[in-house]
């Protein structure tokens, strides 16, 4: 009874009793979940234009974010090793167009996804080659990125929202829009989604498939570099950030791998379905529920949805 | 045949013919070969590589200034394990043949299993202050070392500071003590002496586990410690959880005065948190600067010569020389075994028996430059450990002020649990061996 009580009663009556940490963890879980969201955008992006799950997202994260702060570390100033940043994450978006995707045109999608893992390990050899493996503090000040929090009381108690998490929010969010609106409106937008739909098709009509996917790892390459900036200021600038980034997988398989909505609202499912359920659920289970419950919701809704939440149902004739 | 099979072929031919070739030369009869397990990639490595650069400067000074030790040459070898224990086994597997003298895990879930094979392949485990506490007790862990203190000293350490700080071990009762940690071997290692102790002392107990793969990702937990509101919070993190652990209490409003960690975060986990970390504490047990003259050493053999791929800023930082003080065990152990045995080249067995004889006394470490730097230890047979104090220090900001005269661990109640948690070992590990080696004089 103790138990049934302590399941489905009382995490509630915490949550009447103090509103202000059920904002606040709510709050959390949205800023997680933005971010979530961003990564698992960079793995939609690619997965739609080449049918390839980029298992290199993770790392193209950390890879990018180390070069801005690297760049910055050799005396660039911060705005032009932002720049230079993009530049390299288009270096890299054509790169791997030209010596991994083009070679491998026609293989089985097994294959290129087993290349995206050898493009993983060349990336984190690469980057602490370049620039070591000692972690790095993100260039939030030099970006001018707002720092300090802003707290106001709510319901008998307080809740802060950082200022690096309301910029993190807002700047995800501009980015999804932004992506969104240039896959949906735009004439590349259209040949990403035709080359999404039929290879062969979208190249019998014209359109240059290389072209297609120097854009799509490109935008991806962005992405990764944005929520480097974001997460890397939460934190710092090392290579566990690609475990966090691992954190999309649940978000895709919620919201679906080729569905833009799908990654948006997946990563806010996840994100603040986490952060409730280790903050009201994790102390039943001894703590650090964290860690497997972004999988279990998303498992929970595969039963329902095998799919997934926006993702394209795929009826095949047997 | 065609030119590229000719290529393909000559290719082939090099990369077995490099494979065959062992690592250490034939010379290697008249080296001393010490394996590095080192972490300077991965998730882990803001920790894993100033420690990575002390222990293999330290020994580098020593084969450039003095020839090696008691002359013999040691041959240097690094593994990089990413703190991961599948590598860290690679590792171990890919040195033993080649006879080292010690093996170094820097990681206590690699620890844990190397303690049954330690004795088998006959390779001594020193685990500096990290790894099973229980190995402490030499009796029934032979081949296992974990001097200056066990983590179970370590925390009866914390918790005498913070019940000196309440006027008494007692007046903790009713208090709320929270604990954050890695969900991993090292983070687990003291909660059973946790829980006893707030059984004792009457004291709630809540733990906060963070898994290696939400390292960055700990608001949650930090929001679980704003709703318990302890009174006090001990870290014990590894990597990337230390910053974002400060940076984390900082944003829930923590009193970092009283906020305490085992003896791991380095300058760069206070620092990353800006001036929030100020008044942060951790335990230590040396001296954290460059003003010795074993670090001038390394500098003028080592550093200056371009003989390593320390960057230099790191020198005489605290984890830098946490692993010098590695090293500077490593090259007492064999010193001590080269005496005892009177043999140059010694083997792991020799430095075995030189680990159970260490006495490194304030007239050593003047000797080797480290009057100053840390306090004497002595390990025996039986105790292979030391127990040293430590001392608390805390980020002013900018650096590390030591503000405690040394706390002494509470032998009185770790000792004997530290017994029983040798001896459950022994029943729950079935057919462990008994101590068969002897005891020297000295030890």
């Amino acid at each position: 009874m103790n138990l049934l009580y302590a399941i489905f009663i009382d995490p509630f009556v915490q949550m009447g009793g103090a509103p202000d940490l059920l904002v606040q963890t709510l709050w959390e879980g949205l800023v997680a979940g933005v971010l979530y969201a961003l990564i698992a955008l960079g793995f939609v992006l690619i997965f739609k234009a080449s049918g390839v799950f980029n298992f290199a997202q993770g790392i193209m994260v950390v890879f990018a974010a180390l070069t801005l702060v690297g760049l910055h570390e050799k005396g660039v100033p911060a705005f032009l090793a932002l720049a230079m940043t993009i530049a390299v994450m288009y270096g890299l978006a054509f790169a791997v167009e030209r010596l991994m995707l083009r070679p491998l045109v026609n293989q089985p999608d097994i294959i290129l996804f087993m290349a995206t893992f050898g493009l993983t390990y060349f990336l984190i050899g690469l980057g602490e080659l370049v620039f070591g493996g000692n972690p790095k503090v993100m260039i939030a000040d030099a970006l001018f990125l707002p720092k300090g929090a802003i707290e106001f009381k709510f319901a008998g108690g307080f809740v802060s929202l950082q200022k690096i998490d309301i910029a993190a929010a807002v700047i995800a969010s501009i980015m999804v829009v932004a992506l969104a609106t240039f896959f949906q409106v735009t004439r590349i937008g259209r040949a990403l989604r035709a080359v999404a739909d039929s290879h062969k098709a979208a190249l019998s009509v014209g359109i240059s498939l290389e072209q297609i996917w120097v854009i799509v790892w490109f935008a991806a390459g962005v992405v990764a570099l944005t929520t480097g900036i974001m997460w890397g200021a939460r934190s710092e600038v090392s290579f566990s950030l690609q475990i966090v980034s691992l954190k999309a997988l649940p978000v895709l398989i919620l919201g679906g791998f080729t569905s833009i909505p799908g990654a948006i609202v997946g990563g806010l499912i996840i994100g603040i379905g986490e952060k409730i359920g280790e903050f009201y659920w994790g102390p039943l289970l001894g703590s650090g529920i964290e860690s497997w419950l972004a999988y279990f919701i998303a498992l929970v809704f595969l039963l329902f949805r095998p799919q997934g939440l926006f993702g394209e149902k795929i009826i095949e004739r047997i | 045949m065609k030119k590229t099979s000719i290529v393909a072929v000559a290719l082939c031919a090099a990369i077995a013919a490099t494979t065959a070739m062992p690592v250490v030369p034939a010379s290697a009869q008249e080296q001393i070969y010490v394996p590095l397990f080192t972490y300077r990639t991965g998730p882990f490595s803001g920790s894993g590589i100033p420690i990575a650069e002390g222990m293999h400067d330290y020994l580098e000074m020593l084969n450039q200034r003095d020839g090696g030790i008691g002359g013999v040459k040691l041959a240097i070898e690094e593994c990089e394990t990413g703190y991961d224990t599948k590598k860290g086994i690679e590792c171990y597997e890919s040195v033993k043949n080649k006879k080292p003298v010690v093996v170094n895990p820097w990681s206590t879930g690699i620890t844990l299993p190397l303690i049954a094979r330690a004795s088998v392949d006959k390779v001594p485990v020193l685990s500096m202050a990290y790894g099973l506490s229980a190995s402490a007790v030499g009796d029934v862990f032979p081949w296992v070392f974990n001097p200056p203190a066990t983590y179970w000293d370590g925390l009866s350490m914390i918790l005498s500071y913070i019940g000196g700080k309440e006027g008494g071990l007692e007046k903790l009762k009713g208090k709320t003590l929270g604990y954050i940690y890695l969900d991993a071997g090292f983070g687990k290692e003291p909660i059973p002496l946790f829980q006893q102790f707030a059984k004792d002392y009457g004291f709630n107990l809540k733990l906060y586990p963070v898994a290696a793969t939400e390292m960055q990702n700990q608001s949650a937990q930090w929001l679980n410690v704003r709703r318990d509101r302890p009174d006090y919070m001990v870290l014990y993190g590894w990597g990337a959880l230390n910053p974002t652990a400060i940076k984390e209490a900082a944003r829930v409003n923590f009193p970092m005065d009283k906020f305490v960690s085992i003896w791991w975060p380095g300058e760069d986990d206070a620092r990353s948190a800006g001036a929030a970390a100020k008044g942060f504490k951790m335990l230590n047990w040396h001296a954290v600067g460059a003003d010795f003259p074993f670090i001038q050493d390394i500098k003028k053999h080592v550093t200056d010569k371009n003989l390593t791929q320390t960057d230099k800023t790191h020198i005489g930082a605290l984890l830098y020389n946490r692993g010098v003080y590695n090293s500077m065990l490593i090259a007492e152990a064999i010193r001590t075994a080269q005496g005892l045995t009177g043999k140059k080249a010694v083997s792991g067995e020799d430095v075995r028996r030189g680990l159970e004889s260490l006495d490194v006394s304030p007239a050593r470490l003047k000797e080797i430059g480290m009057a100053g730097f840390t306090d004497p230890l002595k390990l025996t047979c039986s105790d292979h450990n030391g127990h040293l104090p430590a001392f608390m220090q805390e980020w002013d900001g900018a650096k590390w002020v030591k503000i405690s005269d040394p706390i002494k661990p509470m032998m009185d109640k770790v000792g004997p649990l530290l017994a029983d948690a040798a001896k459950e070992y022994v029943e729950k590990n079935t057919g462990w061996p008994k101590r068969t080696e002897a005891c020297d004089k000295s030890s």
